[in-house]
Parts: C-alpha cells; structure tokens; sequence
C-alpha cells in the first residue's frame, strides 16, 4: 500500500482559480506542490460565499472502487465535448499526468493497476471530514445534495432510506433535490420529507398531476456573508418514464425550461444575488439549460455521474459536475459583490479513502446503521477475477454478469439489464459479498421477469432506449445508458434518428438473425410495469455467483457501434 | 355541483374562448380541419406564438399542452400525428384578458404539435413542439 505521505506527493492540487486559466492549470498545480492531509482538505479561502455539492452518493456509506467509463458519446452540440470525453483524451485535455491520483479518480484509464496503490474512494465519515475542515474555515458554508442519496445499498434499501437520512442529517446538508429517492413510494417520501430530513427537499420542476400545480418547494433562499443566496431544486426530469410512475402517481416532474425562467425572476426579484440551480437534469440538459435561461449563476449537475476536474462555462453560469458515489465533492468560492457573482474558485476534492481520515462521529453512525445487516453484507457468495464495473454506454461487466445470471438462472434466450449509472466496482481478485451485489441491484422494483417477446418488440425496445441515450436534443434525453443485452448482439449507428439506429439484430446462441414475427424467451429486471413478477435480480445473481464459484468476463464484443 | 377552487381556477382559464373538445364522435372536430384550411394557404410567421408541451410525455393518453399568442383572435392545435390531428380550437374574445390556454391531448405516438394563431389583422403566426411518446423504463 502506498503511504500517505507518497501518496500526497502526487495528490490532486485542484485549486484553480476558475475564469484566469482555463484547462490546463490542473496538472501546473498538482506537479508544484506536494501535499499533506491538511493542504489536500484545505484550501485558500476567498470570496464571501463557500458551496458544497455532493450528488449522486447511491447510498454509498463506505469507500467504494468505481470505474469511470471508456465509452461515453455525446451527440449533437455535445459530441466530443466534455463530459464526453474519456481515458486518454480526458487526461490530455485536463493536463493529467500518468499514473497520477487524478488519472486513476477520473479515468478508467489502467485502473485495475491504479486500484492496488489508490484504494477506494468515497465513504461519507471522509466526507464529513472534508466539510468538517471546510466549515472549519467558512463555518456558513452551504452543503447541496443532488440527490440520488437514499438507493443504491442493501441497507439502504432494508431501511427505505433511514441509513441515508440519518447519515446525511449528521453530515449537516442545507438542501437537497431528488430523483431514486421517489422509488421509496410517495408515502415514504412524504414521511421523510414531512418528519425526518433536517433540511428542504426541493424541486422546482415537481408538480400535481392533476392540477397542475407545484408539489414541492421550489427553491430556499439563504443568507451567507451578506449575500442572498437562491439555491433552486430541479429533481430528475424523466421520473415517472424511467422509472415506475405508479409509485408516486400523482406527480409530474419534466424539465419545464419556462418554469425554471419564471422561478429564477423570482428569485431575482426577491433580492437573490447569487442564484445555484441544485439539479439532477444531466449535464447535457443543464448545458442546454444554462445557454436557454438567463439569470443561473452556477448550476450544480448531477444524474449522470461525470466528475470534471474544472467548472464549464456556458454564457455566464458555471456547470459543476461532482461526480459520484461519495468519490468528489467539489468546493466553490464565490466572490459576490454588488449583486453579482465576480469570481469563482473551484476544486473537485477527491475522497481518497486511505488519505483522509474518517471523521469519528459519522464512522460511529455508519458502523451503527450497518450492524444489523453486518452478517447479510459480509457473506462471501464468491470471487471475481475481472474487473466488474458498470458505467459505459453499451455494456459493463457487472451487466455482463448480470445478463448471463438471467440467461442462465430465468433459462432465457436473450437478457435485458437496464442502463443504470450506479453500481460500484470490484476489482480482479475480489470476493464477492453480498453486499457487492446489492451495490449493482439494490432497487425497489427489483423483480426478474420472464416473458416472451417478438423480435419487432425488442428492435423497438432498444429503439427507443437508444433514443434516450443519442436524441441530439438532450432534452430528449434521459441520462441512462443503453439497455445491456445478453445472448443478443446487435449494431447501433448513433448518427441516424429513432427506428433506423439498431440493425443486424444477431441471436448469439445460433448465430442467426432476430427474425421481427418470431417469438423470444426474454428474461430482464426493473420493469416500470406495475406487478411485474419474478425473484429479485440480487438472489438469480447470487445463485448464479455462487454456481460459478469464481467469476470471469469475458471481454463483450457483441455491440458493433458506428456513427461517432 | 360544488366547485372547489382549483376548479373554478381551471374554468377561468378557459374564460373568453371556444374550446373544441378532441373527441372523434363531435362533429365539432371536422371544424378544425387542415392547417391550410385555417391558414388559406398563407405561410404564418415563426414568431407571434407559442406551445408549451413536455418533451417526453409522462402519459401520452393526457399530455398537458399550453398555447399562447398575445393579440391572437384564434389559435388552433394540430397533433399531427394523430388519426384526426386537429385537437383544439379557441377563439378569443375583445374581452379576452389573454390570448392563452392550456387543455391535455392524447398523442398516438411521437409527433409534432403544431399551434397557429391568427391575428387580429388576420396574418398567421406558428410554433411547434415534438412530444415523444416513450415505451420508458432505462433511466439511470
């Protein structure tokens, strides 16, 4: 194991001072300095007004391996611009040295090997140290949660989000906004939101269904340094599409551009003179977003679990991409003058979980709300000598595993697993515990279907999802990945519009082409369909684990992709 | 039948206009006709209006849609999409406080819904917005 002291040598000095230097300052930074802990949690303080963001945590209470992708294609304005840009091209455009702290946290860039000196990442008792020493310095920092905090664990999903709530009450968050956090059910929504969370649960975009009207608080204005602050929610806006609208059915969610003009006027004219979107659009959507509304001063993105080293100018407001899983949180100093936003200082702060001390309190907590479950998470169901990972627009191992888990367990011919961004990684050599699985399944609407399907209902199926993924108008997009498939190949040209991306549809078993009249066994999981029946995903993963005994991906060759 | 607030707020906004219900069986439908039947032919400017819709539909058997052209007399919605793709006609009165209005529609499948107001000096103005209609189910 690397030391600490080594290891901070070459630990990411990320401060810079946003708007003088553009890309490139990263890499001058980290090569100068070398670090100690309190260099790395520190940071020069400046301004008036000091923002926290942390999104997209799934539930993650521990240090966690995640592996960022390899693929991740951006279509229209968005193609080959950040954050679609990946492994090598990332580290040239953010000037990132090889082999450096930064490479392995942001890249999937020889990340089995950087695994073994780096560690895990994440865990929110480091966390809590990071904004422990940040309030330490400006104790009115404002700490923003982008959601996608209550799903993801075992525990989580045994305590309908209580770990989470707990945890983050402690953390001390000022404001959160939402998106899995609704796959608890409205009713347990409505409790954790009426009785149990310490701070407001905003969306602006989140309204009755029926009427018409806002269902949520909108935004909360805070004081901090003399500065009125308007921190706006926008929850997930494909909630009831892409996932199960029957578990809150009567609210409607949406991007809504022309409610997101009106709330920051009225911010405006309630005096705001700093207005922070807290949003889990997508980067993509808060990209358009930022170029079609005026008025955001910084937008804190979330959803679909890109980390950049350095804030993305679009006219006047900044985009923030904090990542995911508890592995960054990002620090901005803001200069607010005169009702206007003069100068912003960033640093993504990487949690490197060997490097940052766990914050005694929240570890107490942590261990407290995992020992009843300690015997269920530990059990070791088998071993992995991949790499099992997730994140990446077509496929991912743990999908791979998953997919022949279906086919095998759910004797299937071909298997569907949806394009989740959550799901930690586990590298070669691993046990498998059952809370690994969890960490790829935990949901929900977990049930793993079988049924018959037409070969023209999958085309339309993968049609459509493909469309989520490459619409070039990222408002019509939805932030997941493409469904992953098993015992089925296929070719997908990004380039072409919906219903003529997905061809030469191949069963893998037989070598033949998906005939559209001819009827197939599928099996999948997380149907948005309600009374959907099957086991749960984690127990046919499990059987399948531990009839393997040790697991091997092969590498997945069976998506042939063109159009980029 | 008693009226709640939200209700008589809905009924106000419908205040000062027509509303031709999209149901197939009412002759009414036949009124709202082609886009050229409303437009004589005349190609209608691409500013003057505006359509609210969702991008994706949450449900496309109640899909909200708001229109909204300042100084219009009429405003008629396409889906043009649909079997019968003229949904909606509202007409506004000099005494109309504004010339908007928001009803749902059902869309078949992913289409464009085109608004067209004509103005009170009778010139025709345009907007539209493609509403997909989605089988859902992989957001991440």
């Amino acid at each position: 194991m690397i030391s600490r002291r080594d290891f901070l040598q070459v630990a990411m000095a990320t401060s810079a001072i946003y708007g003088a230097g553009g890309l490139g300052s990263w890499s001058r930074l980290a090569a100068q300095q070398a670090l100690s802990q309190d260099d790395l949690l520190g940071f020069e303080t400046t301004g008036n007004v000091t923002l926290m963001h942390v999104t997209d945590i799934h539930a993650q209470l521990k240090p966690v391996w995640f592996r960022e992708p390899e693929i991740n294609l951006g279509v229209g304005a968005a193609a080959g611009q950040p954050p679609h840009v990946t492994g090598r091209d990332f580290l040239k455009l953010y000037g990132i040295a090889d082999g450096s702290p930064a490479q392995y946290a942001l890249t999937y860039e020889d990340f089995t090997s950087l695994a073994q000196g780096y560690g895990k990442m994440g865990g929110l008792d480091r966390i809590a140290t990071v904004v422990n020493a940040i309030r330490a310095d400006r104790p009115d920092a404002l700490l923003l949660d982008g959601g996608d905090t209550w799903q993801g664990s075992l525990t989580a999903l045994r305590t309908n989000g209580q770990d989470m709530v707990n945890a983050m009450n402690l953390l001390g968050v000022d404001a959160m906004t939402s998106h899995w956090e609704f796959t608890l059910g409205i009713d347990r929504v409505t409790e954790i939101v009426d009785n149990e969370l310490n701070f407001p649960f905003l969306g602006a975009n989140i309204f009755d269904s029926e009427w018409n009207e806002p269902a949520y608080e909108p935004y909360k204005m805070f004081e901090r340094g003399g500065v009125q602050i308007a921190v706006i929610g926008q929850a997930f806006p494909y909630m009831p599409i892409a996932n199960p609208g029957w578990m809150f059915p009567n609210l409607s969610f949406g991007v809504r551009q022309e409610r997101m003009a009106e709330v920051v006027s009225e911010v405006r004219d309630a005096g705001a003179e700093l207005v922070v979107l807290l949003s889990h659009n997508g980067f993509d959507v808060d990209r358009k977003l930022a170029a079609d509304v005026e008025g955001i001063d910084i937008i804190l993105t979330g959803h679909t679990h890109d980390a950049l080293p350095e804030p993305l100018l679009v006219g006047k407001t900044h985009l923030i991409a904090s990542g995911s899983h508890g592995k960054f949180l990002s620090r901005l100093d803001l200069d607010v003058r005169d009702g206007e936003l003069k100068e912003v200082k960033h640093k993504l702060i990487p949690i490197f979980s060997d490097v940052i001390a766990p914050d005694p309190e929240m570890a107490a907590l942590i261990d407290a709300e995992r020992a009843p479950y300690e015997a269920e998470l530990s059990e070791v169901l088998g071993h992995t000598d991949s790499l099992l990972y997730r994140r990446g627009n077509f496929n991912g191992t743990w999908d791979d595993l998953i997919c022949d888990a279906l086919l095998e367990v759910r004797e299937a011919d071909i298997a569907l697993s949806p394009g989740f961004r959550w799901g930690a990684s586990l590298v070669p050599g691993a046990e498998i515990r059952r809370e690994d699985v969890f960490n790829a399944t935990a949901m929900s609407y977990p049930a793993a279907y079988r049924t018959d399907m037409t070969g023209e209902m999958l085309h339309i199926v993968l049609e459509d999802v493909a469309d989520n993924l490459f619409n070039p108008d990222p408002y019509y997009q939805q932030g997941g990945d493409m469904v992953r498939v098993g015992g089925m190949g296929y070719r997908i040209d990004i380039s072409k519009p919906q219903g003529e991306r997905i061809t030469e549809m191949t069963l893998l078993k037989t070598g033949e082409r998906i005939d559209p009249s001819k009827t197939y066994a599928v099996a999948g999981w997380a149907s948005v369909n309600e009374g959907t029946e099957g086991p749960p995903i984690w127990d046919v993963v499990e059987q399948h684990i531990r009839n393997l005994g040790t697991v091997e991906i092969a590498p997945n060759q069976t998506v042939s992709v063109v159009g980029t | 039948m008693e009226l709640t607030r939200r209700q008589t707020l809905a009924l106000g906004v419908a205040t000062g206009m027509t509303l031709v219900l999209p149901l197939p069986a009412l002759a009414a439908v036949e009124e709202v006709g082609g886009i050229d039947d409303f437009t004589g032919g005349a190609t209608p400017s691409d500013s003057g209006v505006t359509v609210t819709a969702p991008e994706i539909a949450e449900n496309g058997n109640t899909v909200p849609i708001a229109v909204d052209a300042p100084g219009a007399v009429e405003i008629r919605v396409y889906a043009t999409g649909n079997p019968l793709p003229g949904i909606a006609t509202f007409r506004f009165g000099p005494l109309a406080g504004s010339q908007s209005a928001s009803t749902r529609v059902r869309l078949s499948g992913t289409q464009d819904v085109v608004a067209i107001a004509k103005m009170a000096d009778g010139s025709f103005a345009q907007a539209s917005k493609t509403v997909k209609v989605t089988i859902g189910g992989c957001g991440g």
